[in-house]
């Protein structure tokens, strides 16, 4: 199947001099959800931006349902609704006219009705008269949702859609989200929490730096985010690794103070307590043992060290 | 032609020209009462006859022109300024919209605006002195044409500026006093000869003159130079809106 979103070799240097995105090549399929995962200024919203047309690519192609952004942008872009990262709205507006705005800009006919189900399914419709202003914060950001959805597009864009957004909302918005990708809508989240990615995408993608350093679906990657690893603080130095814990895979560090295990959290057929065991058996003594997750951090660090 | 989205972004703009009634039409009015009182009635009425008009029906073209400069400016430099200000701009920007078609919704609702508020001046002044128009076609032609044309200009202040002091500074600084010194209180005859060749380098001295020929049949330069002139500054403009949506200049990074 052709993909729905299709990036090659894309850049972007911005006008200062500063590369924000380094030949990216990514295919995002129809129908997914794809979370793009990546710290601060990692380039995910002018990446966005870009297949949007808020941003000029410097080289690089891109399309969308097979039509190019550049020469073909009337039919790319009547397949896409982007919620932006800013909750920028207009202030004196009322909450149905600026959606039936954005349906209009986005080149369809009234339809009453569809908005209406549209407001409905995001809880806006009690305050369809008032005034944007008027609206909290969460509100504004379900409204810019609105806006976004106003014309039926086959692409939702969502730029870190929960910052700032309380559980319940947070909720919704994971319903809504699921519901749309049920009706065929092709979704792209950005954020930087691996818990988000993890609760709602088919696949993930990680960006760095402006370059995308790994895509991979959501179970092989949890699989690898949910390695930990358990450091023994060893009472006296050792040289090597006893020969006797071998199959244990342990790394040593810290000149031979410190052994390192590392470890599947859902594996339960080689635990910890046996580990321990093991170590008496050796007549390995140790004063201290720690455990920790592997973050999103380690996975970047990792990720990168590998690149280089 | 997207024309779904020309008529939504031209209806919002005219909403909120009706949600600014005050600023957008009763005050332009006001001040232009204010004109005829002070110059119309008070000061005029000392100055003879200009080239066979009475002093208060001579001024009432350049006051239209006045407000209708400075009101096409004011209205499309807000128009675009804002969205760009509060960020709202990336709606449009990233519609299946043209470049032609966000500057004829644009422009087009300011120079909507600019014209009703030109007819309802021309409304008001007829209450204070006798008005005629010998040649109405040309005289809505030159309304037309200014109207747009200024309105073009407001829209490259409104993508250009990058402050609200900027956005006033430039209506304030040039436009204000080209105006004023275009011959809108008075002929250019009336002024020595080197200034009378000073002046031909504003071009608010031709778009007063062939409106005003437009009303009296009395003109400082000739119609058809007015007529060419005002067009040459529309090309200008055309040209310069061309150039900033080709190169996304303040708009698309
Ligand atoms: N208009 C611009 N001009 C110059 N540099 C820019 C511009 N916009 C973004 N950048 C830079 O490009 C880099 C990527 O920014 P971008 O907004 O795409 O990051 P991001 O991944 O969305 O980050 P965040 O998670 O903070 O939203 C940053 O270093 C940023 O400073
Ligand atoms: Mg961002």
């Amino acid at each position: 199947m052709n993909p729905m979103i299709s990036l090659s070799g894309l850049t972007k240097t911005y006008d200062g001099g500063f590369q924000a995105l380094k030949r990216v090549d990514l295919d995002i399929r129809a129908g997914e959800i794809f979370a793009l995962l990546g710290p601060n200024g990692a380039g995910k919203t002018t990446l966005i931006s870009i297949v949007c047309g808020l941003v000029r690519g410097s080289s690089g192609t891109v399309t969308v349902g097979g039509h190019d952004i550049v020469s073909d942008y009337r039919a790319a872009r009547a397949l896409i609704g982007l919620v932006p990262q800013e909750l920028t709205t207009d202030a004196f507006e009322t909450v149905w006219n600026a959606v039936s705005f954005s349906r209009g800009l986005f080149g369809k006919p009234a339809n009453p009705a569809y908005i209406e189900s549209v407001l409905r399914s995001l809880s806006l419709w009690e305050k369809r008269d008032n005034r944007i202003m008027t609206l909290s914060g969460g509100m504004k950001r379900r409204l810019l949702i609105a806006k976004a959805l106003s014309h039926e597009p086959r692409v939702l864009f969502l730029d870190e859609p929960t910052a700032g957004v309380d559980v319940e909302l947070r909720r919704d918005m994971w319903a809504l989200v699921r519901k749309l990708q049920q009706d065929g809508v092709t979704v792209i989240l950005t954020t930087h929490y691996i818990e988000e990615a993890e609760e709602m995408a088919d696949r993930i993608g990680v960006i760095n730096r402006g370059e995308i350093i790994l895509v991979e679906d959501k179970a092989t990657l949890m699989h690898k985010l949910g390695q930990k690893q358990l450091t023994v603080q060893l009472a006296e130095p050792l040289a090597a690794v006893p020969e006797s814990l071998a199959e244990w895979g342990l790394e040593r560090s810290d000149e031979g103070h410190a052994l390192t295990y590392t470890y599947d959290a859902e594996d339960q057929q080689r635990g910890i307590a046996d580990l321990l065991a093991a170590l008496a058996a050796a007549g390995v003594e140790f004063k201290d043992v720690n455990t920790r997750q592997s973050s999103l951090e380690d996975i970047f660090v990792g990720l990168l060290r590998e690149a280089a | 032609m997207n024309l779904y989205a020309i008529r939504a972004i031209y209806r919002f703009e005219m909403a909120r020209a009706w949600r600014t009634l005050t600023q957008s039409i009763i005050s332009p009015v006001i001040s232009t009462s204010l004109y005829f009182v002070v110059f119309g009635a008070a000061i005029g009425s000392r100055i003879p006859q200009v080239e066979g008009v009475s002093y208060g029906s001579f001024i009432v073209p350049g006051l239209i022109m006045l407000s209708l400069l400075t009101q096409s400016l004011s209205n499309a430099s807000f128009g675009i300024y804002f969205p760009r200000f509060t960020g709202t701009i990336y709606e449009v920007l990233s519609a299946p919209v043209s470049y032609l078609e966000i500057v004829i919704s644009y422009v087009g609702a300011a120079a909507t605006k600019s014209l009703i508020l030109g007819v309802i001046i021309l409304a008001t002044a007829a209450m204070f002195v006798p008005i005629r128009i010998e040649h109405p076609l040309w005289m809505v032609t030159f309304l037309v044409l200014t109207a747009v044309t200024f309105s073009l200009l407001g829209f490259i202040i409104g993508i250009w500026a990058d402050g609200f002091e900027k956005l006033q500074l430039v209506p304030l600084l040039i436009i204000t006093p080209l105006a004023f010194l275009g011959g809108t209180f008075y002929s250019i005859n009336m002024l020595p000869p080197l200034w009378q060749t000073v002046t031909l380098f504003n071009p608010v001295v031709y778009l007063v003159s062939g409106f005003r020929w437009s009303f009296y049949g009395i003109a400082d330069v000739s119609p058809a130079v007015s007529l060419g002139m005002t067009f040459l500054f529309l090309a200008v403009c055309i040209g310069v809106v061309a150039w900033i949506f080709r190169t996304g200049y303040r708009l698309k990074p």
